[in-house]
């Protein structure tokens, strides 16, 4: 029992963390019709320079400069990349988008290396919170979970209850009409990259002292990010939100009990081959959740596509 | 590259060595010692690491001393074989093509089944023109059993051997009572982990394995769930073979969940690991690993270190048994007295004694090729550290040794001799 509250907690800050790179790219990905590949990239180079200023002034002025340069950089990107192959349809931005994700990593490596960085939680929240049954778990995590749900609450309220929210929702449905009313909406645009791509910055400055700071971090959690989207429904943020708690706690569980195959199968009726290196179906029968966990969230992806095209909180089809 | 140039290169090398006894003025009549290990992609770090060990060793443990055979000086080549086994083939081929005899290769035991299966085939069929392959760091227990040959020679202590090692010394401590085995999902991970249930079934019966899983290479994006089983079960040691980012993301991610016992490890240093895990990894983490650091054994080894990060800062002994390779291999070629008769050279390696520069005596066993040597577990500290790692305050001390560990373990090689 106390196992199972632990992995609701942990299941809980993977999956906010989760939505602070969602939330960006479902709004990105709605509003410009770009599936941005290189989301996950702007991640890594939140953790990168979150790094790089926390060794000169420390963690905190990190925690809030990082995002701001990974958002101005983003924004940078629309104004002077997306939008020049926005013209051609969404093929080229796809395939721009691709190369940019290729691109980011080779950069990172080129000024980093390719060793661990040693970025290091703050040492004020170098502590346990509390601990259940022996199971620690880090104040710092308890940090995250405070500053995602900030994150949530603050992006809800300006898409929900401000003037600047307002246009970006008409815009996402009818970018025509918006531009008609004398709203410049490619500025819209370059405003919501910058935004999404600083809240993947914020994710990756709290990220990389707990998941590690390497070149590969980008490409470990890249696909996921779609996947939770697409679950979620396009342009919905509760949707992001609810998709990204599912799959943090889907994860988290599947790699936590060893259930395990046989058990399942025999329990339907089925016996065991007594030799198991002659059987056809030895693979199936040595499964267990631990090494089929990663792929249940794109099982469910293909069911949500399956049933629910439009995803669970989504207005459109995808 | 057809068969007659292969024969002119090797004839050209040939008189080339010969003249080089006389007159090693010329400095291009050098012993070539090819180095085909990663130098660009994901590995490339350790690769390049590698390969400052190996220049800095032919330096200052060949070089400095006279070279060999009268005056020739051991030269390092370094080919790229962006750790696939194919491009390692292309390499070596290219190598022995520039005439060199000399093949060390460690990143990978994929790359080093291939490069040992090919080197035999070689000198099978050009017997004027035989090549030795000085296995340095792949530790698939296979490349000294089933597919071991005269030519293959492994200066690092293989899993099989580590295992044996660590489980000696955790059998002495008897408040270990459950044991937790983790790692990466492929053939290396495997047999770490079939080792240690048969290593701790023999010398500590009693010892309950609580876990024993594999998990994704490469792929798992947060250990937190790992490690909540692992502190849950109640182990009091946990062992992986895990290396890269895959142990670094386990071991913070245990440590993190408040795990308090020792974590054994084959690969938890150097390339930034030790930085990452600065403080948080006191007292835990420990590695099991040949060639000791710290304390320094002697006044040469302390120098011989200190010398390699004068002239490398950014790198680490992280791999000590290089040196190892260097002087042995000098001795063999003087003992044989030639640098192209391989027959000869590999004869002179194959069993011999030698006292390493890390205090160890290092036994080439001869009905293997495998080197039999010291073994030790070091500590992840910042006490008592001369020589740190990743200029990070934290290094490796070594708190106990399994002295010539697992000499006599059986081996299933059935040498077929020239």
């Amino acid at each position: 029992m106390s196992l199972f509250i632990v992995n609701i907690l942990d299941g809980f800050v993977t999956g906010l963390l989760l939505f602070m790179l969602c939330s960006g790219l479902t709004l990105i990905f709605s509003m410009m019709g770009v599936l941005n590949f290189a989301h996950a990239s702007f991640y890594m180079l939140g953790a990168y320079f979150g790094y790089q200023i926390s060794t000169i002034v420390g963690f905190w002025p990190g925690l809030l400069l990082a995002p701001i340069l990974v958002g101005v950089i983003g924004a940078a990107i629309e104004r002077y990349g997306l939008r020049r192959v926005h013209k051609f349809g969404h093929v080229p931005e796809l395939i721009f988008t691709f190369g940019l994700a290729l691109l980011i990593e080779e950069v990172v490596q080129f000024f980093w290396g390719k060793s661990q960085m040693a970025f290091e939680a703050p040492d004020v929240l170098n502590f346990s919170a509390f601990s259940i049954a022996g199971n620690a778990f880090p104040a710092y995590k308890v940090f995250m979970i405070f500053v995602a749900m900030g994150v949530f609450l603050v992006l809800l309220y300006i898409l929900t209850k401000t003037r600047v929210g307002m246009i970006i929702q008409a815009a996402l449905s009818y970018p025509e009409t918006v531009q008609n009313l004398g709203h410049n909406v490619p500025l819209i645009f370059m405003g919501v990259f910058g935004v999404g791509t600083a809240m993947a910055g914020i994710a990756g400055v709290m990220a990389g002292p707990v998941l590690g700071t390497f070149p590969g971090m980008a490409v470990v959690l890249g696909s996921i990010v779609f996947v939770t989207i697409v679950i979620g429904g396009l342009g919905s943020l509760w949707g992001a939100l609810f998709a990204s708690l599912l799959i943090g706690w889907l994860q988290t569980f599947a790699a936590s009990y060893n259930v395990k195959m046989a058990d399942i199968l025999m329990a339907f009726g089925l016996n065991q081959p007594v030799d198991m290196t002659t059987s056809m179906l030895r693979d199936l029968w040595s499964l267990t959740l631990p090494q089929i966990g990663p792929i249940l969230p794109y099982l469910l992806m293909v069911f949500v596509l399956a049933f629910r095209p439009q995803g669970l909180f989504g207005k459109r089809e995808t | 590259m057809s068969r007659f140039t292969n024969a002119l290169m090797g004839s050209l090398f040939g008189a080339g060595a010969l003249l080089g006894s006389t007159a090693a003025s010329f400095g291009a009549d050098t012993i070539k010692v090819a180095f085909i290990d990663p130098l660009s992609g994901p590995f490339a770090a350790t690769g390049t690491s590698g390969l400052a060990h190996y220049r800095y060793a032919a330096e200052e443990l060949v070089n400095k001393t006279g070279g060999v055979l009268g005056g020739t000086k051991f030269e390092i080549v370094p080919f790229d074989n962006k750790i696939s086994a194919k491009e390692s083939l292309i390499q070596l081929k290219v190598a022995i093509d520039q005439g060199i005899r000399f093949i060390a290769q460690g990143n990978s035991s994929g790359v080093a089944n291939a490069i040992t299966d090919a080197v035999k085939k070689h000198n099978r069929r050009n017997p004027d023109q035989r090549v030795l392959f000085l296995n340095y760091s792949a530790v698939d227990p296979a490349l000294t059993n089933a597919k071991c040959n005269f030519w293959h020679f492994r200066f690092d202590a293989n899993a099989d051997i580590k295992m044996d090692a660590l489980t000696d010394v955790m059998a002495t401590d008897t408040g270990i009572k459950k044991v937790y085995l983790i790692g990466q999902d492929y053939s290396f991970g495997k047999a770490v982990a079939a080792a240690a249930v048969r290593f701790l079934g023999e010398k500590r019966p009693d010892i309950e394995i609580v876990g024993n899983e594999l998990h994704p290479i490469g792929k798992v994006k947060d250990f937190t769930p790992y490690a909540r089983k692992i502190v849950s079960s109640g182990a009091d040691a946990m062992i992986t073979g895990n290396w890269g980012s895959d142990m670094v993301g386990l071991g913070k991610a245990v440590i993190g969940a408040g795990f308090k016992n020792p974590i054994y490890t084959y690969y938890a240093a150097s390339d930034g690991i030790t930085k990452t895990f600065g403080k948080d990894g006191e007292g835990k983490l420990k590695l099991v690993m040949e060639g000791q650091l710290n304390p320094p054994v002697s006044d040469r080894a302390a120098a011989y270190t200190k010398g390699f990060k004068a002239q490398y800062p950014d790198f680490d002994i992280g791999q000590p048994r290089i040196a190892n390779v260097m002087e042995m291999l000098a001795k063999a070629i003087n003992k044989a007295g030639s640098a192209t008769d391989m027959v000869k050279v590999a004869s002179a390696l194959e069993g011999m004694e030698h006292d390493s520069i890390w205090g160890s005596k290092i036994t080439m066993r001869p009905q293997d090729h495998q080197a039999i040597q010291n073994v030790h577990i070091m500590a992840h500290t910042a006490n008592d550290v001369t020589f740190d790692f990743d200029n990070s305050g934290f290094g490796l001390k070594v708190e106990s040794t399994v002295e010539m560990a697992a000499a006599d373990s059986a081996t299933s090689c059935n040498m077929k001799r020239p």
